[in-house]
């Protein structure tokens, strides 16, 4: 134990209360991981030095050393596969892709090697290497900087999908995904890095894989991940003004999928919209819809709905507030389950 | 075509097996000075068995009993003397036509053939002691010389590289061709590794043909030259095994030295088939094949070894034993059972995932409802 440990008194240790952004808090949650484990690696372009194009390793390198937290160089298909050798030599690396639209370069890594090779290994070797990728849009950027690529990833079986969506899911979830045995992608709403929020340092609530119920309600069930659960609570409380009362349920894990939550809501309300940035064709919404039908249809009153990007390229910035899904929008789907 | 001499080339036994270093070899003639006769004997012995190891195999694949087979076959001195050269601890990246290298670390042969066969898609298990540190096949071209390169980058930051011990530094060799030369996967291989100044030997193996295509496509610079824009680079003749074993110690020892990645291309050919589904005549003459077939490592060896002094009861003795392990090959390949339906989600995951167990439980069920109604 180190002495801060030891000298902590119980009544300090049972709540750790802290309000901070949630680039902040994914900070914190790596700082914790470095610390615990002297094998855990930070890699990725401009991490070091500069702390991350949006600032989240910010400090790190400094703490921790330039063999810790690695500014590599410019190569995502050289990132990922040299991580993928540093976890057959026994460390736990955290890789950070730039941009969502970047990761594309690594693809061939993540879906031939890296998601393959604890069986192909026959299980021989474990594959502990974390992905974090900004993605989604609201930030009003160019070409390859606002992308949604999770089906890509949730298509591909030995892959681990989790997106958090508030501050201290982020502190939890990054954590957690670091102690994976198995490789996670690690989807980071972009637009949310800046949203406050309160993270309690004592104690995950729920663990990673789990989906959540955020917004308790009993007409209709909104579903979702990253950003769009911001997007989903909105429409939630403008329907709540019109008499319309939404449950919403944080997916928070994309691959697996933890359904209780989500058939338990829809069996109360039959009512199920599901909202994402990504375009809606083989989309995680079309999954979760797909599979409310098959395991819950008698208990349905309306056709389940998706609210999605349309199928599109992300277009240029100043049609973003058309293409991302807004709370209008979601509303337009609640009056159309509810018009059944 | 054979290509013309490069004044880099390193050869140290001309294709008559008469000793005739070239001025490039002469930095080299020291490691060859201290080999002694078990050694070379050693060396041939290896080439001999893994000759006749996939002469059988190719023979096993058109019998059917194998999905598909890469044939070794002319590459024996390439790899004989770089896995040779290889020392206990170090670590071997192949790509998946060295069934030399993997069977000399120490690998099963009949691992490899479970993978040709559809058992498994790895074989063997890197962290058993008794392979040698040898990793599985990497079936994507170039991608495996990442994680060689990572896993360098490893041992650096462990401290198991470079402390001036030879005997306990361990380095890293990964293997790719002429073809893999061209992925973006291998040249970035190459950037991490001059960055980070792994412990690590590049080992390209030219067999001149990537499939159906020729290396001039590849490249119109020698393929050395191309590594040398990363690290220093060697030209060795590849069907040459004193020569392949000297350029390889020397690398890996100053690679594990701490001098950083080192980069060979070993000059050598496909004698046989890219795989077993590939037809050579369609794309390379047999003028070509015969001018090779002139510069066979094999051949080129026993020459040597006969002005040494080894005599037939030697050869006999080595023949016996390619034949017993060929034999024994084929015996335990048609052993082979199948593997049980369930095997296929073992392993999906590390920890327990949902829907690879929900999908595994479904399988099960669907298959006792078969024998439910035959009952």
């Amino acid at each position: 134990m180190t002495e801060a440990a030891t000298t902590t008194r119980p009544s300090e240790a049972t709540t750790s209360l802290t309000t901070m952004p949630l680039g902040r808090a994914l900070n914190a949650g790596m700082r914790a991981a470095l610390a615990a484990d002297d094998h855990v690696l930070l890699m990725g372009e401009d991490i070091g030095r500069l702390g991350g194009v949006f600032r989240v390793t910010e400090g790190l390198q400094a703490e921790f050393g330039e063999q810790r937290v690695l500014d590599t160089p410019l190569a995502e298909s050289g990132i990922i596969g040299t991580a993928i050798g540093l976890a057959m030599a026994g460390f736990r690396p955290v890789v950070e892709i730039q941009f969502d639209g970047f990761v594309f370069p690594g693809f061939d890594q993540i879906t031939t090697q890296l998601a393959k090779l604890t069986n192909r290994s026959e299980g021989r070797l474990q594959m502990p290497v974390v992905i974090r990728i900004p993605y989604g849009g609201h930030i009003g950027a160019v070409e390859h900087h606002q992308e949604s690529p999770e089906a890509y990833f949730t298509h591909t079986a030995g892959l681990r999908v989790v997106s958090p969506s508030t501050a201290n899911d982020a502190y939890w979830m990054i954590q957690d995904a670091i102690a994976s045995p198995d490789p996670v992608v690690f989807l980071e709403p972009k637009a949310k890095y800046w949203a406050k929020g309160e993270v309690d340092t004592s104690a995950r609530a729920v663990p990673l894989h789990a989906s959540r119920v955020v917004r308790r309600g009993t007409d209709v069930t909104l579903v979702g991940h990253g950003a769009m659960v911001t997007t989903l609570l909105q429409a939630a409380a403008l329907a709540e003004g019109e008499g319309t009362s939404c449950e919403v349920v944080d997916l928070r894990s994309l691959s697996p999928i933890d359904y209780g939550p989500i058939l338990d809501s829809v069996r109360r309300t039959g009512r199920m919209v599901y909202a994402q940035e990504a375009p809606g064709f083989t989309s995680v919404g079309s999954e979760v819809a797909a599979t409310v039908m098959e395991r819950a249809f008698y208990a349905l009153e309306a056709p389940v709905l998706r609210v999605s990007g349309f199928d599109v390229p992300f277009p240029p910035a100043k049609l973003e507030g058309v293409y991302l899904p807004d709370a209008d929008r979601i509303l337009e789907a609640v009056d159309r389950v509810l018009a059944h | 075509m054979i290509p013309p001499d490069d004044p880099a080339l390193v050869r140290i036994l001309a294709a008559d097996g008469s000793f005739a270093p070239t001025p490039a070899a002469e930095p080299y003639l020291d490691i060859v000075d201290a080999l002694g006769d078990a050694d070379l004997e050693r060396f041939y012995r290896d080439m001999a068995i893994s000759r006749a190891f996939d002469r059988q195999a190719t023979n096993l694949q058109r019998q059917g009993q194998l999905a598909l087979w890469p044939p070794s076959f002319g590459q024996e001195a390439a790899q004989v003397g770089s896995a040779r050269a290889a020392r206990a601890q170090d670590h071997i990246f192949p790509s998946y036509r060295e069934h030399v290298v993997c069977t000399i670390r120490g690998v099963d042969p009949v691992d490899i053939i479970r993978l040709m066969r559809g058992l498994t898609h790895g074989g063997w298990d890197a962290a058993d002691p008794k392979n040698g540190n040898t990793r599985p096949y990497t079936l994507v071209l170039g991608a495996h010389t990442l994680h060689a390169t990572g896993y360098g980058m490893g041992l650096v930051f462990d401290g198991r590289t470079g402390t001036g011990e030879p005997e306990h530094d361990e380095a890293v060799i990964v293997y790719y061709g002429d073809g893999a030369s061209s992925q973006g996967d291998v040249h970035e291989a190459m950037v991490f590794a001059a960055s980070y100044r792994t412990p690590q030997v590049f080992f390209l193996q030219n067999n001149q043909w990537a499939i159906s295509v020729p290396v001039a496509t590849q490249s119109r610079t020698p393929l050395h030259r191309r590594a040398a824009g990363y690290m220093p680079s060697i030209l060795v003749d590849g069907n040459d095994v004193l020569a392949s074993y000297a350029v390889t110690a020397r690398a890996l020892d100053e690679a594990r030295a701490g001098d950083g990645p080192r980069a060979i291309e070993a000059m050598t050919y496909r004698m046989g088939a890219h795989t077993t589904s590939d037809d050579p005549t369609k794309y390379r003459t047999s003028d070509e094949e015969q001018a090779w077939t002139l510069r066979d490592p094999l051949v080129r060896m026993r020459a040597f070894l006969q002005t040494r002094g080894a005599g037939d009861a030697f050869f006999a003795d080595v023949d016996a034993e390619a034949q017993a392990l060929a034999d024994d090959v084929r015996t335990r390949t048609n052993a082979l059972g199948t593997i049980p339906a369930e095997s296929m989600f073992a392993n999906v995951y590390s920890d327990p995932h949902p829907l690879v167990d929900e999908q595994r439980r479904w399988l099960a069920d669907y298959e006792a409802s078969f024998e439910e109604g035959a009952s």
